[in-house]
């Protein structure tokens, strides 16, 4: 019988990928797996196998092409009016909008943020401790601090902050009536920024681009609001989701806590990564030609699913994959993609979740759960896997 | 152990640089690889080829 995609995870083991993707990956590296419309495309569950698949030129992300595996009905419908983006274009045309993205994101720079993500983290932190507790960690700390950030890499003026979380929230949050249409608002607003001559941020670099005619105004705005839609509620999830699963693996957040080194911080925080590997949604991918792979033959035409977090939890590359160990070597985890899509914005997550990690938990030693694990709503339906809210207190 | 990098498949993800900055960086414009050392010391050989090995763009060659 052909695997659902969208199998439920186990109640018992919320940070565990669905238990029935995972058995379908102790068979074979790739099996047909069924997705919303019926069809049946490839899904890649192999690590070594998801390294091949992301990194083969035959291999396309043109949703336009027919027979490519859509994630839901609104994106097939959508897909042919989709303008052509870094999301859906593959090389060499991809490689002209990444490289307009690439240059906020380089390790120095994003090495350079480190101070004020640090202070934008103390500043929640200080915030929460002189709040009212229990408190959501989720409104008070994990969605604020990634949108703060951004603001700060834009180079959004501090006025401005307040719209700018306002937009943010609104564009997170699935009771927000379609009418609030923030990412046109978002849109404007960057557009309005850029052609201002800023002197400042990310948006000072698109403002030159704009001058030398390599990207227009509506191009260079939509990037940005791409960047923030992009790098805010992952963020978020990553750093709610991640302290639940250290305050249900305490020997393990002593690590975090204890250790004043860099070098651990870092190894630590890509154990997190490959533990909870939020992008749970499957990517999706075409064949252009015939691929041999995992004893398969993939034909040119027919889709191809990519479960990052089963290749995540793959026993053959990550032993016992099921235990949280912040002192294994993970780097070689999927938590980003891999192959020329591989996530833009990787450095810039990586240096906030080691500054939050390495923060929190210091500054709060005696945080804790103000509610059963059993009462959280998990975000199963959604393209980042995490907690909707997280009560804690201290 | 000879290293040789190609800038048109490099993706700017900035891995090898995480791995080993001092045979790997970034042009400023737009985070293209630069190789800083093309025969690094036997001390650096591990961080290269765990370079190589996370290059989601297999945008290193090694030879060794």
């Amino acid at each position: 019988m052909t695997v659902e995609f969208t199998s439920p995870r186990d109640a018992g083991c919320p940070f565990a990928p669905p238990p029935a993707l995972r058995a379908a990956a102790v068979e074979k590296p790739l099996s047909r797996v069924r997705i919303w419309d019926g069809s049946t495309p490839w899904m890649i569950t192999g690590h070594a196998e998801q390294r091949a698949i992301l990194s083969d030129p035959r291999v396309s992300m043109d949703e336009k092409r027919p027979g490519f595996p859509h994630l839901h009905a609104g994106n097939a419908a959508a897909a042919e009016h989709h303008p052509r983006t870094i999301f859906n274009t593959d090389a060499p045309e991809h490689t002209r909008f990444r490289r307009l993205m690439t240059f906020p994101f380089t390790a120095k720079r994003v090495e350079a943020l480190r101070p004020a993500i640090q202070k934008i983290t103390d500043e929640l932190i200080d915030a929460m401790l002189a709040g009212p507790k229990p408190v959501d960690l989720v409104q008070a700390l994990a969605l604020p601090l990634p949108t703060l950030m951004i603001s700060e890499l834009l180079g959004v003026p501090y006025d401005d902050h307040e719209f700018f979380q306002r937009c943010s929230a609104i564009a997170v949050d699935r009771d927000a009536k379609p009418e609030e249409n923030v990412n046109a608002q978002l849109g404007e607003y960057l557009a309005e920024l850029i052609m201002d001559s800023p002197s400042e941020g990310w948006v000072s670099d698109l403002a030159e681009r704009v001058r030398t005619g390599e990207v227009t105004v509506a191009e260079a705005a939509q990037m940005g609001v791409v960047l923030l839609i992009a790098g805010h509620e992952t963020s978020a999830n990553m750093i709610a989701l991640g302290t639940l699963a250290l305050l249900e693996n305490p020997d393990q957040l002593a690590l975090f806590r204890d250790s004043d080194d860099p070098r651990v911080i870092a190894k630590a925080v890509e154990e997190m990564l490959r533990y909870l590997s939020i992008a749970h949604h499957g990517l999706r991918r075409i064949a252009t030609e015939d691929i041999e792979i995992g004893g398969e033959v993939i034909r040119a035409g027919e889709g191809i699913v990519v479960a990052l977090p089963v290749a995540n939890w793959d026993p053959t590359v990550f032993p016992d994959p099921e235990r949280l160990d912040l002192h294994r070597e993970a780097r070689q985890h999927h938590a980003f993609g891999f192959g020329i899509h591989q996530c833009v914005g990787q450095q810039l997550a990586r240096v906030e979740l080691q500054v939050v990690y390495g923060t929190l938990y210091k500054r709060i030693p005696t945080l804790e759960l103000a509610t059963g694990i059993d009462q959280l709503e998990f975000k199963h339906d959604k393209l980042a896997y995490g907690v909707h809210r997280l009560p804690v207190s201290w | 152990m000879k290293v040789t990098i190609d800038q048109d498949k490099c993706v700017a993800a900035g891995q090898c640089v995480m791995a080993a900055a001092e045979v790997f960086d970034q042009r400023d414009e737009d985070g293209i690889v630069v190789l800083l050392n093309d025969n690094p010391p036997a001390d650096q050989a591990e961080d290269v080829r765990h370079a190589a090995s996370v290059c989601p763009a297999l945008a290193i060659i090694i030879e060794e």
